[in-house]
């Protein structure tokens, strides 16, 4: 009897001990993932290289500004109802901010996500004028957005013609859904303002047959083909290309068409290929000596542990450090540790990229300079141009950063994000 | 000759190859349906397991080596061997009969005597744990596969062609090959079940089974071999259509291009699901050419379902399918 009361005692004391201390709070951040299904190729580089950083920052730095890192992985197999059923299993959780990876998840999370107070970050996808700040308070698509994808890959064409495209042909190759409809307004405007020929070309998902397509590419005999393609689609686009003898160099996908897995399957025929690049390919450089002996070595990575140093897996490494510099940010605007959804967007509009700031975490130029602003939240709106080498299997930049044409991009953005305020009954804000 | 029925000609004739592709898929539903009256959902999965299973086994892939790594912290991921595509493609399809035989023996053997709804929900939880276990066992990157197939235009078309009409006629190597493969392939099984003993068992089978079983045929055996074959059917699919795309999980989706032509075939027809898909091909690539741009585009996935369509209305068994009598 007497023991039971001691231990009944003791307990009482233990109890009272951990009820004075002060929660150990977490930064949560979300990862709609898919490692499934038929866009699985595409989304697990992508998944691994988010977590893997957020591995790190535990592993190395005990977190960010010492708050540990929880990462809620949530399965949406790409398909938009999943992917609203992840944000709501767990945003309960104390998500700070969503990165969807799916233009389609993002357009059903935008009014959501307003609603509840929670930051949607859609780098380079999603709602183009969801740059618009003064709309658009919860959702950020720094560094770079479809529009500016679709201007520079123009402008890259503008170079090779020595500035002039009066009378060239360009045929856009898209998946047929919101995502690939994307950049079709902007085109038309651009083929307005240089003179070429803009034809459309859709597929349709999945876009294992696209026999019909290439045929009429072949009549056509445009000059220049873009693509704007996601998972399958990209890569039997580029078989078919090489099929017809489409010449690779003049061929240009978007960042979205633009990894290893869209080429490798087409072997040599791919050499040439290009596409545009939202941050840097490769593994020179020095965060990946962090990630080896503090992720890597310790068993610690994410997945089967093979993504690393790929394209989709420099982009999802991308994505979280932005995510978690979002969150110093806002540490330090709030002189707080634990962050709620709003001080994290704070901490996301309050978001400087600087080539000083890369440098420290060890990414040197590894993505554009941007700074966000009340007004902007699509960042500088640069990428550059890299060439598929087929026989050294690599990524090669043959450009460095382009500027979209702002001038063309941004009345479109201010169009359209006013009309979404005008059906939204949003006031404009940053006044 | 007039550019537009130059064109035409062009896109008739790619139809017809593109069809002979969605036959091939079209094919392994029609042996299941024919020998057991099972719609097998699992035929696409099918075609990407044996794709996945033959790219693992000619790049000397250890099968479920992330599996194998994470439970003994071991590193293996490849034998550092190169199997030669015909060896691999035997191996391969050692690898579809067992796994018919599994299907026979942990699945449809429980399910005999069931109703159709039934063994068909068995065949969609079938492609889901395939899935599964293809993606456990070989991984879910993108692997290219190279059988040594010709791909790309058939420059002796494209030079006769020009020659003759002034138009060189893109036709791509890689379809040909299917065309005669499948050619190949169907005067195989029509051979095979008119004059071999098991082939006419597997008739009996799809006729009746209570007489089947009467005169002593083996239920069990004619599932495995019709399962074993449809295996082989989905290896052809998977090698052909993984050539184009690599072998990766969107490959499984290639089923949907076989059902329109299964509806406009019929179910039990081996030579309806031929002519239904050639029908199937030029149709949608016809119409896609024609009104495709009047209406944007992008017409072929939901016209090849209209045109499937059509055909039920006037003649719901498809057009080689057998007549459907029910006696009261």
């Amino acid at each position: 009897m007497k023991l039971k009361l001691t231990s009944m005692a003791l307990a009482g004391a233990l109890a009272g001990v951990m009820a004075a201390a002060p929660a150990m709070a977490e930064l949560v951040f979300p990862s709609l993932s898919y490692r499934t299904g038929p866009y699985a190729a595409n989304g697990i580089p992508f998944a691994d290289g988010y977590a893997d950083y957020m591995t790190l920052l535990n592993e190395r730095d005990g977190g960010i500004g010492e708050e540990p890192v929880r990462l809620l992985e949530c399965e949406t197999g790409y398909n938009t109802q999943k992917g609203v059923e992840c944000y709501e299993a767990t945003k309960g959780e104390g998500a700070l901010v969503y990165q969807p990876l799916s233009t389609g998840i993002t357009y059903q999370l935008i009014p959501k996500a307003t609603a509840d107070g929670i930051p949607v970050h859609s780098m380079g996808y999603g709602r183009t004028s969801a740059a618009n700040g003064k709309v658009f308070e919860w959702v950020f698509n720094y560094p770079a957005n479809y529009w500016d994808g679709a201007s520079i890959a123009v402008k890259h064409l503008l170079d090779v013609n020595s500035g002039d495209l009066n009378g060239k042909k360009i045929a856009l190759v898209y998946h047929n859904s919101a995502y690939g409809k994307e950049p079709i307004r902007t085109l038309e405007e651009l083929s307005k303002k240089h003179g070429f020929e803009l034809s459309l070309v859709p597929v349709d998902h999945p876009g294992q047959e696209q026999k019909s397509q290439w045929l009429q590419i072949r009549r056509e005999r445009p000059d220049y083909v873009v693509m704007w393609g996601w998972g399958v689609m990209n890569q039997v686009a580029v078989q078919e290309a090489a099929n017809i003898r489409f010449p690779m160099e003049n061929f240009i996908g978007v960042w979205w068409s633009g990894s290893e897995t869209d080429v490798l399957p087409a072997g040599d025929a791919a050499n040439g290929y290009k596409a545009l690049a939202l941050a840097n390919p490769g593994g020179d450089y020095a965060i990946y000596e962090d990630l080896d002996k503090f992720v890597y070595s310790t068993g610690k990575a994410a997945g089967a542990g093979d993504q690393w140093k790929t394209v989709g897996y420099n982009r999802g490494l991308y994505a979280a450090m932005l995510a978690a510099e979002a969150a110093k940010e806002a540490q330090k605007i709030h002189s707080t540790k634990a962050l709620t959804p709003a001080q994290m967007r704070d901490g996301m509009e309050a978001l400087e990229m600087t080539e000083d700031r890369m440098a420290g975490l060890g990414m040197a130029n590894f993505g554009p300079e941007f700074k966000v602003t009340c007004e902007n939240h699509g960042g500088s709106g640069v990428g550059k141009v890299a060439q598929w080498d087929a026989s050294a299997k690599e990524w090669k930049l043959i450009s460095d950063w382009i500027e979209s044409d702002k001038d063309v991009i941004q009345p479109l953005i201010d169009e359209d994000s006013a009309a979404y305020a005008a059906e939204s009954n949003i006031t404009e804000r940053c006044n | 000759m007039p550019e537009q029925l130059l064109f035409a000609m062009e896109v008739t004739l790619n139809g017809l190859m593109a069809g002979v592709m969605y036959s091939l898929v079209a094919l392994g539903f029609v042996l299941i349906f024919k020998a057991s009256g099972i719609f097998n959902y699992a035929q696409g999965v099918m075609a990407l397991f044996a794709a996945l299973t033959l790219v693992g086994i000619m790049d000397g892939q250890v099968p479920f080596s992330h599996l194998i790594n994470a439970i003994f912290g071991t590193e293996v991921h490849n034998f550092g061997w190169h199997v030669p595509a015909f060896l691999a493609i035997l191996l391969t399809m050692v690898v579809m009969v067992g796994f018919a035989w599994a299907v026979n023996r942990f699945v449809l053997r429980h399910l005999v005597n069931q109703e159709p709804i039934i063994l068909f929900m068995a065949t969609i939880g079938l492609a889901y744990f395939l899935e599964g276990f293809g993606d456990l066992m070989w991984g879910s990157d993108i692997k290219k596969l190279d059988v040594g197939l010709p791909q790309g235009i058939n420059t002796a078309i494209d030079d006769v062609t020009f020659n003759l009409l002034g138009y060189g006629f893109f036709i791509d190597n890689l379809d040909i090959v299917a065309t005669v493969i499948a050619i190949i392939l169907v005067t195989l099984l029509v051979l095979f079940s008119q004059y071999t003993k098991q082939g006419r068992a597997l008739r009996a089978v799809a006729d009746d089974h209570q007489a089947a079983l009467s005169v002593g045929i083996s239920l069990n055996m004619i599932w495995v071999l019709v399962w074993s074959i449809a295996g082989f059917v989905a290896l052809v699919a998977g090698i052909m259509w993984g050539a184009k795309s690599g072998v990766q999980f969107s490959l499984s989706l290639i089923a949907l291009k076989a059902l329109p032509v299964l509806m406009l075939g019929g179910f039990t027809s081996i030579p309806g699901a031929i002519v239904g898909g050639l029908i199937i091909g030029v149709g949608e690539k016809l119409f896609e050419f024609i009104v495709g741009p009047m209406v944007g585009g992008a017409t072929e996935n939901w016209f090849a379902y209209v045109l499937a369509l059509l055909f039920l209305v006037f003649r719901p068994q498809g057009l080689f399918g057998e007549k459907i009598i029910e006696r009261v």
